[in-house]
């Protein structure tokens, strides 16, 4: 464990934080403006994991493992997010012949 | 002591199974079965009473049926007083009720809905007798309500007729108004006593001085309720108009117990009412006022149940003024006398009534003695001892209550037996235009079935010798009643007599002789006529105010229902229309538009819910950024 935290101090705090920064608006801005319902996945999970990262190296700096398990809380959430997405993307693919979310503008009443 | 509470409980119980038995099992009790079964079981439970009675002790029990109420200080058992006093309303509750109900399988036999008529009846029976045994206000509370609920129920009983509809409402209401004073009564005196229970209330009343503000004032609010039950002024016009109701349910209920309830309750808390002389002359002043209202109207009335509803009211009367010059015991004996002679005097029109085909107007009736001799002699001697003809039961219960007047008031007195003349008067009357002369109707009189004279003839023998009850010194008697009633009812034993003998003789023969000079002036009158005189045109002021009631209703209708209407009215037209159909309807419209505005936020487009969210989620964060 010690030596997870200091490979992890190896890489100075600020640039967790550019990283995590970038993913995670490369993220909000991919489910932002995509259409593609996979791609838009695919961006809800660069957000989540662009949090994970940064907890963990909070984590680390702090020597705090409550961050750890907050990052294995939000991969189960996640995990349990994309089971139910994929089934969604499933049944939109066969009912529409098609992955584009905005399809989904059908459901309103 | 097992036994007692067995008993005491059956008492009760017997009539509510009927109630519910009947009343649920209506469509299926064909003929008589419905009234065989009420009048058994109300049968079952005089015997029971009857068992209790003669199996009394002198002592007041208290038969605990169950935990009722139990919060904090508050403890309100549901539970039975058993002692001298509820063992006699008992017995007359349930005695007259099996004899009306027997009666009334005869009368109601062709009636369509008779198993409603005696499920009603039965549940009459069952709350009257709550009201006599209850061990506190409250239990006597609830059979009070659901007497006025009976009462409701069959005044309404033929409800195709919008009138008779108007006569339960009225009476209704006006026991609502007697209630308000009931319910504030017992506020009051939890308020003062921490309990509702008789027993503890009489015992902790002793320790008040006399005219304590807080008693008066409760003793006022209970009497309110009791003018409102036994039809006292100003709370009287329901009761004439509750004539709308089958005849039996008049005779039951109008005439021998629930209109009595007042009495019993008076009665019931008299420890209460010898603290408040205050109290004490209002009500024997507003029962003189009474009986001398109802004697006179009575005088004019052409409806046979009229007649004797006015009679009632004055009969009441009396009883009120007995108890305000605190002759507990000769008020008690005149509520059970008149008991009976008023239900025999009922049930006799009834059998009239049937037997003319639904006639009720007296002037269209005459020469009824030969055709239903037994209804005759019946109504006879209840008539007889209506006017208190010696040696028959009103004699005596009439004047105990004259002669403890006298004592008490030699003006009311007076009053009291002016009204015993005009009594005599208008009973005589309704008597010799019933059943004297010839005929002037048109129907074909017929006497009753067995079943409704053989109650006639039972209640005459009783309206004849009640009186033994009671026979006072002068007479040789040891005043029986009174003793017995003196182990339950405070103040009773201490009632006596300062008058002497001689002045007692005075007095009876006063009014005895007063009144055989009115039964002779009335035969004068309309002993021997055949036909009627129309009625003069111009009568004299008086008796046209009379003859209108003293314009009671009238006054009620502009001092009270005039003013209310208005302000309906006005609170339809202003407050309704103008306040509150704006405020509901304008609040409804105004969130079904702005709803209509958001409505347009739901695009169905994902992206734009996906930047809705994460624009709140910026918008907390500067939140928080800027607060924190």
């Amino acid at each position: 464990m010690e030596n997870v935290m200091t490979a992890i101090r190896v890489v100075p705090l600020e640039h967790y934080l550019i990283l995590s920064f970038l993913l995670f608006s490369i993220g909000m801005v991919g489910a932002l403006v995509r259409r593609n319902i996979i791609i838009v996945i695919m961006c809800l999970e660069l957000m989540l994991n662009s949090v994970n990262l940064l907890l963990v190296a909070f984590s680390a700096y702090h020597s705090d493992p409550g961050g750890q398990v907050m990052v294995f809380f939000i991969m189960l959430v996640a995990a349990a997010e994309v089971t139910v997405g994929l089934s969604i993307l499933v049944l939109m693919k066969r009912n529409t012949d098609g992955v584009d979310m905005n399809i989904l503008n059908r459901l309103k009443w | 002591m097992v036994k007692l509470d067995l008993l005491a409980i059956l008492v009760p119980a017997l009539p509510l199974l009927g109630a519910l038995f009947i009343g649920f099992g209506r469509r299926k009790l064909k003929g008589n079965s419905a009234g065989m079964l009420g009048t058994a079981l109300v049968l079952g439970a005089f015997i029971c009473s009857l068992i209790l009675f003669l199996g009394r002790d002198g002592q007041t029990h208290i038969v605990h049926v169950f935990d009722w109420i139990k919060v904090g200080t508050m403890d309100i058992p549901f539970a039975f007083q058993i002692d001298a006093l509820s063992l006699w309303m008992m017995l007359i509750v349930t005695g007259i009720g099996s004899l009306i109900h027997l009666y009334s399988i005869g009368y109601m036999h062709d009636d369509p809905r008779v198993a409603t008529f005696f499920a009603q009846l039965n549940l009459f029976t069952f709350s009257m007798l709550l009201l006599v045994m209850g061990a506190n206000f409250l239990i006597t509370f609830i059979g009070w309500e659901g007497v006025g609920l009976c009462s409701y129920l069959l005044i309404g009983f033929w409800y195709t007729t919008p009138e008779f509809n108007y006569a339960g409402r009225k009476a209704f209401v006006m026991n609502r108004i007697g209630d308000v004073g009931m319910v504030l009564a017992m506020t009051l005196m939890f308020y003062t006593f921490g309990t509702l229970n008789y027993v503890d209330i009489m015992d902790q009343a002793g320790s008040f001085a006399p005219s304590n503000p807080l008693i008066i004032t409760a003793t006022l609010l209970l009497f309110l309720g009791a003018t409102g039950k036994s039809a006292q002024l100003p709370l009287l016009t329901w009761l004439p108009d509750a004539m709308a109701g089958p005849t039996p349910v008049s005779a039951l209920i109008h005439a021998a117990t629930m209109v009595t309830a007042g009495i019993f309750l008076v009665v019931r808390s008299s420890v209460l009412f010898e603290l408040a002389p205050y109290t004490q002359d209002v009500i024997l002043w507003i029962g003189v006022a009474t009986a001398l209202f109802g004697a006179t109207v009575g005088l004019f009335q052409n409806d046979i149940k009229k007649v004797l509803a006015y009679s009632t009211v004055s009969q009441l009367g009396y009883m009120f003024a007995a108890l305000g010059v605190g002759a507990y015991s000769a008020g008690m004996f005149h509520v059970t006398t008149h008991a009976f002679f008023k239900a025999l005097l009922f049930l006799a029109a009834g059998s009239v009534i049937h037997a003319l085909g639904g006639e009720q107007d007296i002037r269209k009736m005459g020469g009824l003695k030969k055709t239903t001799k037994t209804t005759y002699i019946t109504f006879l001697i209840a008539t007889l001892a209506i006017a208190g003809i010696p040696p028959l039961s009103g004699f005596f219960s009439k004047d105990g209550i004259l002669a403890s007047t006298f004592q008490d008031s030699p003006f009311a007195y007076g009053i009291l037996v002016f009204a015993a003349m005009l009594t005599a008067f208008y009973m005589f009357r309704v008597l010799f235009l019933t059943f004297f002369g010839s005929y002037r109707g048109t129907a074909h009189p017929h006497e009753s079935p067995k079943v409704m004279t053989v109650p006639l003839m039972v209640l005459a023998v009783l309206s004849a010798i009640g009186g033994a009850l009671n026979i006072p010194h002068i007479f040789g008697g040891h005043e029986w009643l009174k003793v017995d009633l003196g182990t339950a009812v405070e103040g009773v034993l201490g009632e006596h007599m300062a008058l002497s003998a001689s002045t007692e003789w005075m007095l009876m023969a006063l009014s005895t002789a007063l009144v055989l000079l009115t039964i002779w002036y009335t035969w004068t009158l309309f002993g021997k006529k055949t036909t009627l005189d129309g009625e003069p045109a111009d009568m004299p002021f008086l008796k046209r105010l009379i003859a209108k009631r003293w314009m009671l209703d009238e006054l009620y209708a502009v001092l009270f229902e005039k003013p209310f209407g208005w302000l309906s009215r006005n609170l339809f037209g202003i407050g309704e229309t103008k306040v509150a159909v704006p405020l509901t309807v304008g609040s409804g419209k105004a969130a079904h538009g702005v709803a209509e505005w958001l409505r347009k936020m739901q695009t169905g487009n994902t992206s734009f819910y996906l930047f809705g969210m994460m624009l709140g989620v910026v918008v907390f964060l500067l939140i928080t950024l800027f607060t924190a």
